[in-house]
């Protein structure tokens, strides 16, 4: 078949729409991605216990053998047994997704980390086959899963952008005619012809952004890309995006930043455990995901396959508020004190570390951090973390927070070395007021804080 | 309008893709070469040097100590050298090409494009090599007074062949070591015996029987510098055995072709 996605302006969004006179103009936008029944299958067993190396599938179609042997002497009475392990070891990373895109449309992506997100913007971008399914696809796509794909350390800035414009797509002419923006962008101008090597990590993403930024595919596919560099360069990439979609592209989002997704997008999709659950504009859709995945009854369980990768040797277990009485709680009041603890386990131990969370109000205020070792004391006698399963608890002091919904983040980092692991929104909880000064009237109080202060009223003069 | 969905069993090799992103095999390539010598003092001449001094060690042990009779008396270091040229030509491209994808995971994983382009690419990375070699080999023929004939023109035609052979088995190799690694290993040992099986030391001609040639002729590497020696150095002229090199190797290449695309759609999952 011809790969007609591969040939530039294959899109038709161009063609003049032909309507009748007199009649209401029926818009048909064309649709640029149709997916039907997408599922995407990955064996667990290929993971852990891949092949390879070849004496490892000697020894595998050894026992292939066995097992085979020894099943037909037992009269086939092992065969449920099999499939059952075999169910075990697979794992549907996408199931029987389907959805269609219309041309120039901004559709977000969000779930949980192992919701299949990733997964559907490698089927959709050709990185991986699905196992089921099919999707039609009309325009040219242009997949940003990371930024700097393909970037190489020992090439000076100039040659990566060629290098890395070419691995994304572009032609060398269209990347010669957009380098001059392309380095403006970046503001790298002065170390353009510097290995890249020798980058601040700041300037090695601005320059891997600015290329990306400059793609031009009828069809985009965005992965996390802006969850990195500085808040700065964070504004100025979605405000890339922002013109992007106003162009008129197809742009397909994933993103663990709400705000962006609402800014962005007018649709959205939510993944949960590969299987597409909602579909709906995007304030309802984040409404739905904000619930749904977190506020579960004041715990947060992080699943093994939930750690991303560059955790390790942190991993985190589980995240609760527990009330006065130590219930965990999904409420708690203004009044009482609660506590705020954080499972987790280390696989090896660690120099440094420390474990904490940034407590915001769900409209996204902040109103404090606080880590494990922030008492000088604990920090001295915990240098260094051994390998162990742990929980840092913090205690909250009564009558500290007014009414509202709030959230909590995690972070586990080595300040300067490392950030092991971080959950923006990790769980979200109610406070509830009852009991807290000032109640006996019904009115609701501004601010974040609620406490209980001290006053006196004294009496100055005599009438 | 492309549409996707599970492939299954053998699948058309779609080399237009291929030639879609003849840029992509252009920048890679590039990128290969700058890198090569980046950071090394002497930079871009390790591409003389390497033949160079290898020559020197062949002459020696081959030619001075052990007298290896070379073809119509040609001296033996621009015996050597000749053979040297193509070998190393196919020997760095088919260890390049075996653990190019393997090398190249990263892209993999993240951007789409055909994956026929990263062995193409590694293995046309020493051409650059090559071609600043051969300047020194028309230098030492100059030194040894060896004439220049039009049979020249028939080097283009093996590098090519060259080229093709260490495609061919670097495709099944490169395929093999995304999930086998073991593969990796195998090469060193594969580039040592197919060493000893080519005659870069030796002259073709030691090979006693008609029926051993053309056990030998399997060998496309035997066909090429067979060539090279008879284009340059006026030896005796390839015959039958060319064919049958060219026979091996497209044989080779169109089922590496065939076996890579089959193995492509799992790499991204497994590598």
């Amino acid at each position: 078949m011809h790969p007609a996605g591969m040939l530039p302006n294959v899109g038709h969004g161009s063609r003049p729409t032909n309507f009748k006179m007199g009649s209401r103009v029926t818009f048909m936008s064309e649709i640029a991605i149709h997916a039907e029944n997408l599922s995407k299958r990955y064996r667990i067993g290929a993971l852990t216990q891949r092949h390879d190396t070849l004496r490892d599938q000697l020894v595998d179609w050894g026992a292939q053998v066995t097992t085979r042997l020894t099943r037909r002497s037992n009269n086939g009475s092992g065969d449920n047994e099999c499939s059952a392990e075999d169910a075990v070891n697979e794992v549907w990373a996408l199931k029987d997704v389907s959805f269609e895109v219309q041309q120039g449309q901004v559709l977000g992506i969000i779930g949980r980390n192992g919701a299949g997100k990733s997964t559907l913007l490698k089927v959709l971008s050709r990185i991986t086959d699905p196992t089921e399914g099919m999707v039609q696809i009309r325009g040219r796509v242009g997949s940003l899963l990371e930024v700097g794909t393909g970037f190489h350390p020992e090439l000076t800035g100039r040659e990566n952008i060629y290098l890395n414009g070419a691995i994304l797509g572009m032609k060398r002419a269209e990347i010669e005619r957009k380098f001059d923006e392309i380095v403006s962008f970046s503001e790298v101008e002065q170390f353009i012809d510097t290995p890249v090597k020798r980058y601040s990590s700041g300037m090695y993403l601005r320059l891997a952004f600015a290329v990306a930024a400059h793609l031009e595919p009828e069809i985009l596919v965005v992965d996390e890309v802006l969850a990195v560099g500085d808040a700065e360069f964070q504004r100025k990439c979605l405000g890339k995006m922002g013109d992007v979609a106003q162009q008129g592209r197809t742009v397909l989002f994933v993103s663990h930043n709400m705000s962006a997704i609402l800014r962005l997008t007018q649709e959205t999709i939510v993944l949960e455990k590969g299987k597409l659950v909602l579909r709906a504009p995007s304030p309802e859709a984040v409404d739905y995901y904000l619930s749904a995945g977190h506020a579960k009854a004041g715990e947060r369980f992080w699943d093994l396959d939930e750690a991303p990768a560059g955790a390790a040797p942190f991993r985190p277990i589980a995240l609760r508020l527990r009330d006065s009485r130590g219930q965990v709680v999904d409420t708690v009041r203004s009044a009482e004190p609660f506590t705020i603890e954080m499972e987790y386990s280390l696989t090896a131990s660690v120099t440094g570390l420390r474990v904490g969370f940034y407590l915001n109000t769900t409209r996204g205020e902040a109103v404090f951090t606080s880590f494990d070792t922030d008492d000088p004391s604990l920090f001295e006698s915990h240098t260094s973390r051994p390998a162990g399963r742990y929980i840092s608890k913090c205690a909250i002091p009564a009558d500290t927070l007014n009414q509202g919904r709030y959230s909590l983040g995690v972070n586990a980092s080595s300040y300067h070395i490392k950030r092991y692991f971080e959950e923006e929104q990790a769980l979200d909880f109610t406070v509830d007021t009852a009991g807290a000064p000032g109640m006996q009237w019904s009115e609701p109080r501004q601010g974040v804080i609620r406490p209980r202060l001290e006053w006196k009223i004294e009496k100055t003069h005599e009438r | 309008m492309l549409v996707i969905r599970p492939a299954r069993g053998w699948t058309a090799l779609n080399l237009r893709d291929l030639w879609i992103y003849r840029e992509l095999v252009y920048f890679l390539t590039w990128r290969d070469i700058k890198v090569r010598y980046k950071q090394a003092f002497l930079g871009v001449a390790w591409a003389i040097l390497q033949p160079l001094l290898t020559m020197v060690i062949f002459s020696v042990i081959m030619g001075y100590l052990l007298k290896v009779p070379t073809d119509n008396g040609v001296p033996y270091p621009v015996f050597s050298f000749v053979a040297l040229l193509p070998w190393q030509l196919f020997a760095g491209a088919l260890q390049r090409a075996g653990t190019s994808l393997v090398g190249n995971s990263n892209l993999i994983t993240k951007v789409y494009f055909p994956r026929l382009v990263i062995p193409f690419s590694a293995v046309a990375a020493g051409l650059i090599d090559f071609c600043l070699a051969f300047l020194v080999l028309l230098g030492l023929m100059f030194y040894y007074h060896r004439q220049i004939t039009v049979n020249l023109l028939w080097l283009p035609l093996l590098v090519v062949l060259a080229l093709m052979t260490a495609l061919a088995v670097g495709l099944w190799l490169s395929a093999l070591n995304v999930q086998y690694r073991d593969v990796q290993h195998m090469i060193p040992f594969i580039v040592q015996a197919w060493f000893y099986a080519s005659p870069v030391v030796y002259s073709s001609s030691i090979i006693p029987s008609a029926k051993w040639r053309l056990v030998f002729a399997l060998n496309p590497m035997a066909g090429v510098i067979q060539g090279f020696r008879w284009a340059l150095l006026g030896t005796q002229a390839p015959d039958a055995s060319l064919a049958v090199s060219t026979a091996v190797v497209l044989v080779l290449l169109v089922t590496g072709l065939y076996f890579f695309k089959r193995m492509e759609r799992t790499f991204a999952d497994i590598v």
